[in-house]
């Protein structure tokens, strides 16, 4: 029930970025979403992407500091107030969300997470009935 | 009271000849002393070199150099010329990694040692009427306990500060009257910072007149600086642990060279390729032979530290000949905030991290007259995905190269390539400190 994320550790320097879209375009992968957190001296930039596996050797061989990693991915009805309800049904048993960003693809709100307990999670997510996007769904997406 | 002019007379006012006399006879003491040390017993039979070899002060280029690695291949005591039960301290250098080096005293070695760092701070104006504040580190690190046996020694009330704590150091600068501080040069930039916060007025509100520097690479202008600052002379000093510590040369009043006390030392320039001396006047590295040690001479022991002589008489008479400041290394020992750090520490320490690459960028800077180290690490593989886990990264080497080095420098991850290469071979250090 989770997705694969790239995560990539990057300089705070112009071009830096630049380099891995090209290395993802020349290998004809498609983003879906991305998000750069900052620190003083480096980030991490986050990916959803087609086909993260491939994605993942491709920056790796080409010397990328890359990880792949697991998130939640939620999806929601375009209406005020359902974000918080989700994350409510969360906070209220005690998760702690360490990172989120979000997006609006053909009229859904999908929200990417990661938490601090992915099993609890996991399991809050199922019994709250939440709509989550799976691995296997991400082709649909592009 | 009617002070002297020195606190030695006998030996300060020393002409050429007397000087060189004395140093022969000392230096043939010293060479047949040194056959109770295993290692120069056995490096003098090597070379079937005899102390009574030792005709004329000439001679002396007989002798091998002895260098850094010699201490660590005979740590801890291989080197010394008495029985350990003669000796009553030891001095160490920092570090884990690889071999430390270690110096002993005899109870003679120390009083000697007070003695010479006395009479160079009789010779700047210090006198039993002064109050001295020492605020550097205690411990291994001989600033600390050199300064205090000489200050006694002198005849001043001494206030042993230590290191840091710079609120509490302005308070005894103020409350107990000191005139005269010893502190590394961006220390007593530092000590002005914080006055200056805390609305002291160095000509007003206290009664400083003299700083002893040193220990730390600075130069004329970072002097001229502090003296502006604090309103008071700053007087220039050497000294390597390897040579007792503070005390082995030390400024005149002329600020202009340090005089090196050539009854306790004979000093050698040499070409560090070569190895051959240079002239009077030219850059080279120092080699340092001592004549007035018991518990552990060294002949002919390479400084690695780059001087020069200067030529010419000294306006204060005395001919004790005079070193330049320091030029830089003929190795790539850094001194930081006058601790002595080798770039190879911080590589063994980098090594256990797997999650680092095999490079590394140190950078040496001043910043708000304070000189910095950070280091640049190259992260091998992103292993996590979560900021905290990176910072305590940050944190691990920061503490682990901290225990290695002494001093905290601010390490920063970087991705793997990213730092700089010159010709194939790795940039180690970059050194934009203001001095030289």
């Amino acid at each position: 029930m989770t997705i694969s994320q790239l995560s990539i550790f990057i300089e705070n320097k112009s071009g830096t970025l630049l380099q891995v879209l090209n290395l993802l375009k020349d290998a004809q992968i498609s983003l879906i979403a991305s998000n750069i957190a900052d620190t003083v001296e480096y980030g991490i930039c986050r990916i959803i992407c087609s086909e993260p596996a491939r994605a993942y050797s491709v920056l790796k061989e080409a010397g990328v500091a890359v990880a792949l990693s697991d998130v939640f991915a939620i999806e929601l009805d375009n209406e005020p107030g359902r974000a918080a309800e989700a994350i409510g049904v969360l906070s209220k048993e005690g998760i702690n969300i360490t990172y989120l960003y979000s997006f609006l693809l053909n009229g859904k709100g999908i929200l990417i997470f990661r938490t601090d307990d992915a099993e609890k999670a996991r399991e809050t997510i199922i019994l709250a009935g939440l709509q989550f996007i799976a691995e296997k769904d991400l082709t649909h997406l592009v | 009271m009617n002070y002297s002019p020195y606190f030695n007379k006998k030996y300060e006012t020393l002409d050429r000849s007397q000087i060189e006399a004395l140093q022969l006879e000392r230096l043939q003491r010293t060479v047949a002393h040194c056959m109770n040390s295993p290692f120069y017993k056995k490096r003098f039979e090597e070379i079937k070199l005899c102390p009574e070899d030792i005709q004329s002060l000439d001679d002396l280029k007989r002798i091998p150099f002895t260098t850094k690695q010699d201490l660590r291949d005979t740590y801890p005591f291989g080197i010394a010329s008495v029985p350990l039960e003669r000796c009553v301290r030891l001095h160490s250098s920092s570090g884990t990694t690889g071999n430390p080096t270690v110096i002993l005293h005899t109870q003679k070695d120390l009083d000697e040692w007070a003695n010479a760092l006395a009479r160079c701070m009789w010779m700047v104006g210090l006198r039993p009427t002064d109050v001295f504040q020492n605020s550097s580190g205690y411990g291994m690190f001989t600033g600390g306990l050199g300064f205090q046996y000489a200050a006694e020694r002198l005849g001043m009330l001494t206030v042993p500060a230590a290191a840091g704590n710079t609120k509490r150091q302005l308070k005894f600068i103020t409350d107990f009257g000191t005139t005269a501080v010893h502190a590394i040069p961006s220390y007593a930039a530092r000590l002005y910072e914080v006055m200056v916060e805390m609305g002291i007025d160095p000509r007003r509100d206290t009664k400083l007149t003299t700083l002893l520097i040193g220990a730390e690479p600075h130069s004329e202008e970072q002097r001229r600086r502090i003296e502006e600052m604090l309103g008071v002379k700053a007087y220039n000093s050497f000294g390597m642990s390897e040579m007792c510590g503070p005390g082995v040369a030390f400024e005149c009043k002329e600020q202009n060279g340090m005089h090196i006390w050539e009854d306790y030392y004979i000093v050698e320039i040499v070409d560090p390729q070569t190895l051959e001396p240079v002239q009077d006047g030219e850059v080279g590295e120092m080699v340092l032979t001592t004549i007035n040690r018991e518990a552990m001479p060294l002949l002919r022991y390479r400084t690695r530290d780059l001087t020069r002589i200067i030529p010419g008489p000294c306006p204060c008479g005395r001919e004790h000949k005079r070193i330049d400041r320091m030029k830089g290394r003929s190795d790539d020992m850094i001194i930081l905030k006058g601790v002595n750090i080798f770039p190879i520490q911080i590589e063994q320490v980098l090594l256990q991290f797997k999650e680092l690459a095999t490079d590394y960028l140190i950078t040496l800077e001043t910043s708000d007259s304070n000189d910095e180290m950070s280091v640049d690490v190259e992260l091998s593989q992103l292993f996590t995905d979560d900021f905290g886990r990176l910072q305590s990264l940050t944190r691990e080497i920061t503490r682990r190269l901290k225990d290695e080095i002494l001093v905290t420098p601010r390490v920063r991850l970087v991705p793997k390539g990213s730092l700089p290469k010159s010709e194939g071979k790795a940039v180690r250090v970059k050194d934009l400190r203001k001095h030289f």
